[in-house]
C-alpha cells in the first residue's frame, strides 16, 4: 500500500484541485483521505454518503462544579490562560482560553473542578461517487488542530486500504508547515508539492521543503499557473533541481480549474480535452517513483 | 486602536492581498498599522518597503529543574498535560516545544525543584514606512505555541505603536491561533472567493465570527461577474458584502511580483476605496 | 541485548511501521533467549501531542538497547533515546519484523543520525 500525500505550504495554489484530479484518475483504485481539517473540500467534488460518523475527542477542559465552588479564586489566580471568568458568586470556565492543563483541578481546595474529554470535531468515512471510500473529518471552530485528528483520518484510511484492497491511498494534506502537516506527511511515499509562481508560494515552498527532508520523504512538484510570472516559474524550477525534487508537470493559468469546482467535477473530468493526458502522465511518473 | 482582523477559512483566498493594499492605501491620510499574524508563514513583509525601526526576541517561559532539589518523583510527569515531561528512571527530560508554560509542574512539585526559565518562541520585527507601520510576528521553526507568541505581538502593539487604526494579517483557518487573533480586534473582514470551496470555508469563518461575538463584513475576492453562489449565500443570511474584487490575471500576476495592485489597476483601485470608507466609517461611529 | 521493531502487528511475521512514534506494536527480539515478545503501544493514538518522546520512554522501560524503525525519531523523541543510550536503525522496505532483525544483525542497515 503506497500513500501520496498533496500539500503546498501556502494555500490557494490548487491543491485540493489536483489531489481530485488523481483521485479521480484513479477511481475505485485509491482510498481518499482529506487532511485538511480545518477546511475540508474534496467532499464537494465528491459527493458523498456518510457510512460511518463519529465524535473526536481531543485534549482535556475544565468544568466547575457550582455546587462545590467556594468561589475563593485561588484558580483563576493561577491560570495562566486568563481562562476562569468570575460570576456574582462563582468561577466559571471559558473553554475558548482553556488550554486543559488541569492545574485548577490540581489545586482547587473544595475539589470542584474537573478535567473532561474536549469534544473538537466530527470524524468520517464517506462513500463517494468514484466507488470507493474517502475518510473526512470536520474541525469545531477555536478547536485545536492538534495533528491527532488528521492523525486519525490517516489511521482510519489505511484500514479502509486494507479493507477494500486498495493500491494507493490519495492524501489531500494540511496547510502549513505545523503540527497538522507533520502528521498528515507521516508515514508517506511520496509527498506531491503543489505551487504557482508568487513570491509568497515560492517562500512557503521552501519552507515545506525544509521539513520533507528532515523526515527523508521523497518529493515530486506540479506548479500551477506556471505563466502568471516567467521569472518566478524559472526560479521555482531552479530550486527543485537544487533540491533533487522532479517537477513533474505544469499548468497554465486557466478559468477551468475554478470552472471545474463550481460544476462539482475533478478538472479532467470537466476538462478531459486538456488535462486528462497530463493527469494521467503525472501519475505515472508517481507510481514509477513510489515503486521503485 | 482600533483593530480590523483580516480573515478567511482557508488559505489563499487573498487575505494578505487586502490587508497589505488597504493598509498602504489607508497610510497616504493616516498613521496605520499593519501586522503579519500568519505567524507560521508570514507572507506580508513581502509588499512592505521601508526602515528596519526595531526587532524583538518573543520567548515563552519553560521549566528547568534545580537538580539539587529534585528526588526524582515523577509529580511533574504525571500533572504534565501536554506530554512535555519524561522520566528515565529518576532522571527529568523538558520537551520546551511541546510546553504550554501553564506552570503546572513548577506549582505541583512537591520539592519545590522546578523554576522557569525564557526560551525563544519568535521574533517581531517592525519596519516604518512613512505613516505605514509594519509589525511581522514569525514563529521559529519548529516552535508550535503561535498563541503565546499571537498574545504577546497585541501587547507589543499596544505599548509600542501609536497608530490609530490597525489592520491585522490573520492566520488561515478556525483554530486557536485564528480565535486568538480575533479576539484582540473589534472588526473582522472575511475575504472568500466565489467557489464552492470559498463558500464552504465562508461558512467556518462566520460561525467562528460569530462564536467571539465580533462584527463582521464580506469581501469577495476574484469575482468573475458570473452566478455567485457567495452573494446568494450573504442575502439570505443578511450578511454585508463591501466590495467585489475583480477575477483577472494581470491583478494575480502583479500580486506575484510583490506589487500594490491598486497602483496600477484602477478596478482594484475602486474595490480598495469602498473598504477604504468602511474602515473610516468605522472609525467615525467608534469616536 | 533487546531488539524492538515498530510493527503493524503482535507477531514476528508482523510488517514494519514506519512511523516510531505512533506506532501501534513493538515486536521486541531478545538475542540471549531468541524469543520474541511484543509491546502494546496502543494507547499512544489517544495522545495529541509529544507521541515521541512518550513512546521512547515505554521502550527504555521496556529495556530495549536497539531501535529498528523506517522514518527515524522526531527531535524529541530522538533526544529520550540519546539519553536512554537507545540506538535506532533506519528500514525502508516493506517487509516483517524478522527479517528487518535479520538484516540489523548482518550489519545491513543504517544507524540514524539526527
Amino acid at each position: 500500500m503506497k500513500e501520496i500525500v498533496v500539500i503546498s505550504g501556502k494555500g490557494g495554489t490548487g491543491k485540493t484541485t489536483i489531489t481530485a484530479a488523481l483521485a479521480y484518475h484513479l477511481q475505485d483504485k485509491c482510498i481518499v483521505a482529506d487532511c485538511d481539517v480545518d477546511a475540508a473540500d474534496m467532499h464537494l467534488i465528491f459527493s458523498n454518503k456518510a457510512v460511518d460518523k463519529r465524535k473526536f475527542y481531543s485534549g482535556k477542559e475544565a468544568v466547575i462544579n457550582r455546587e462545590l465552588c467556594k468561589n475563593c479564586g485561588l484558580c483563576q489566580q493561577k491560570c495562566r490562560f486568563d481562562a476562569i471568568i468570575s460570576l456574582s458568586n462563582y468561577k466559571k470556565v471559558d473553554p475558548l482560553s482553556c488550554e486543559g492543563c488541569g492545574l485548577c483541578s490540581h489545586i482547587c481546595p473544595y475539589n470542584a473542578i474537573r478535567m473532561v474529554d474536549r469534544f473538537v470535531g466530527d470524524f468520517f468515512i464517506s462513500d463517494i461517487r468514484t466507488n470507493t471510500k474517502m475518510v473526512h473529518a470536520k474541525l469545531l471552530p477555536g478547536g485545536e488542530n492538534s495533528g491527532k485528528l488528521v492523525a486519525e483520518v490517516k489511521k482510519e484510511s489505511r484500514i479502509q486500504a486494507e479493507k477494500y484492497q486498495k493500491n494507493y491511498i490519495i492524501v489531500d494534506g494540511s496547510p502549513g508547515i505545523g503540527c497538522p502537516v507533520i502528521s498528515s506527511l507521516s508515514g508517506a511515499d511520496l509527498a506531491l508539492l503543489v505551487t504557482e509562481p508568487t513570491m509568497s508560494a515560492l517562500h512557503d515552498l521552501k519552507r515545506v521543503v525544509e521539513l520533507l527532508q528532515k523526515f527523508l520523504i521523497p518529493a515530486g512538484c506540479i506548479i500551477n499557473k506556471s505563466d502568471l510570472n516567467k521569472n518566478i516559474s524559472q526560479e521555482i524550477k531552479e530550486f527543485l533541481e537544487e533540491n533533487q525534487i522532479i517537477l513533474l508537470t505544469e499548468f497554465t493559468y486557466s478559468k477551468n480549474f475554478i470552472h471545474a469546482v463550481k460544476s462539482g467535477q475533478a478538472i479532467n473530468e470537466y476538462d478531459p480535452f486538456y488535462t486528462q493526458e497530463a493527469i494521467a502522465d503525472v501519475w505515472n511518473k508517481i507510481e514509477v517513483l513510489v515503486n521503485k | 486602536m482600533y483593530k480590523i482582523a483580516v480573515a478567511s477559512g482557508k488559505g489563499g483566498t487573498g487575505k494578505t492581498t487586502v490587508s497589505t493594499n488597504l493598509s498602504h492605501y489607508l497610510a497616504q491620510e493616516q498613521a496605520i498599522l499593519l501586522a503579519d499574524m500568519d505567524v507560521e508563514e508570514p507572507d506580508s513583509h513581502i509588499f512592505v518597503q521601508g526602515q528596519l525601526w526595531q526587532e524583538k526576541k518573543v520567548y515563552k517561559e519553560v521549566p528547568t529543574l534545580i537538580k539539587d532539589k529534585c528526588v526524582g518523583c515523577g509529580r511533574c510527569k504525571e500533572v504534565c498535560a501536554f506530554n512535555a515531561i519524561t522520566m528515565l528512571g529518576k532522571r527529568v527530560l523538558f520537551f520546551n516545544e511541546l510546553c504550554h508554560s501553564c506552570y503546572a509542574c513548577l506549582e505541583l512539585c512537591p520539592h519545590q525543584a522546578i523554576e522557569m526559565k525564557p526560551q525563544m518562541l519568535g521574533q517581531l520585527t517592525q519596519i516604518n514606512d512613512k505613516n505605514l507601520t509594519f509589525l511581522e510576528a514569525r514563529l521559529d521553526i519548529g516552535q508550535e505555541q503561535a498563541v503565546p507568541l499571537i498574545k504577546q505581538s497585541f501587547d507589543f502593539i499596544k505599548e509600542n505603536i501609536p497608530a490609530e487604526i490597525g489592520i491585522i494579517d490573520s492566520p488561515p483557518g478556525s483554530s486557536c491561533p485564528v480565535v486568538e487573533t480575533v479576539k484582540n480586534c473589534d472588526f473582522v473582514f472575511l475575504v472568500t472567493e466565489p467557489s464552492p470551496f470559498g463558500l464552504n470555508d465562508l461558512k467556518i469563518a462566520v460561525d467562528t465570527v460569530k462564536l467571539l461575538k465580533k462584527d463582521f463584513a464580506i469581501i469577495i475576492n476574484k469575482d468573475d461577474g458570473e452566478e455567485n453562489i457567495i452573494r446568494d449565500y450573504c442575502s439570505k443570511e443578511d450578511l454585508e458584502i463591501l466590495a467585489a474584487i475583480p477575477e483577472k490575471q494581470s491583478i494575480a500576476e502583479l500580486y506575484s511580483r510583490g506589487s500594490l495592485i491598486y497602483e496600477e489597476d484602477v478596478d482594484f483601485l475602486g474595490e480598495i476605496q469602498k473598504i477604504a470608507s468602511k474602515v473610516n466609517s468605522l472609525m467615525r461611529r467608534k469616536r | 541485548m533487546k531488539i524492538a521493531v515498530s510493527t503493524v502487528g503482535t507477531k514476528k511475521d508482523s510488517k514494519l511501521e514506519p512511523r516510531f512514534g505512533r506506532a501501534n506494536y513493538f515486536v521486541v527480539y531478545d538475542t540471549e533467549t531468541k524469543e520474541y515478545t511484543f509491546i502494546d503501544n496502543q494507547e499512544i493514538q489517544e495522545t495529541a501531542h509529544g507521541a515521541g518522546p512518550q513512546t521512547s520512554q515505554k521502550i527504555f522501560d521496556a529495556g530495549v538497547n536497539v531501535i529498528l524503525t523506517g522514518n527515524g525519531p522526531g527531535k524529541n523523541a530522538f533526544q529520550v533515546l540519546e539519553a536512554g543510550n537507545i540506538k535506532m536503525f533506519i528500514c525502508k522496505e516493506d517487509i516483517t519484523a524478522e527479517e528487518v532483525i535479520t538484516k540489523y544483525l548482518n550489519n545491513e542497515l543504517k544507524a540514524f543520525e539526527n
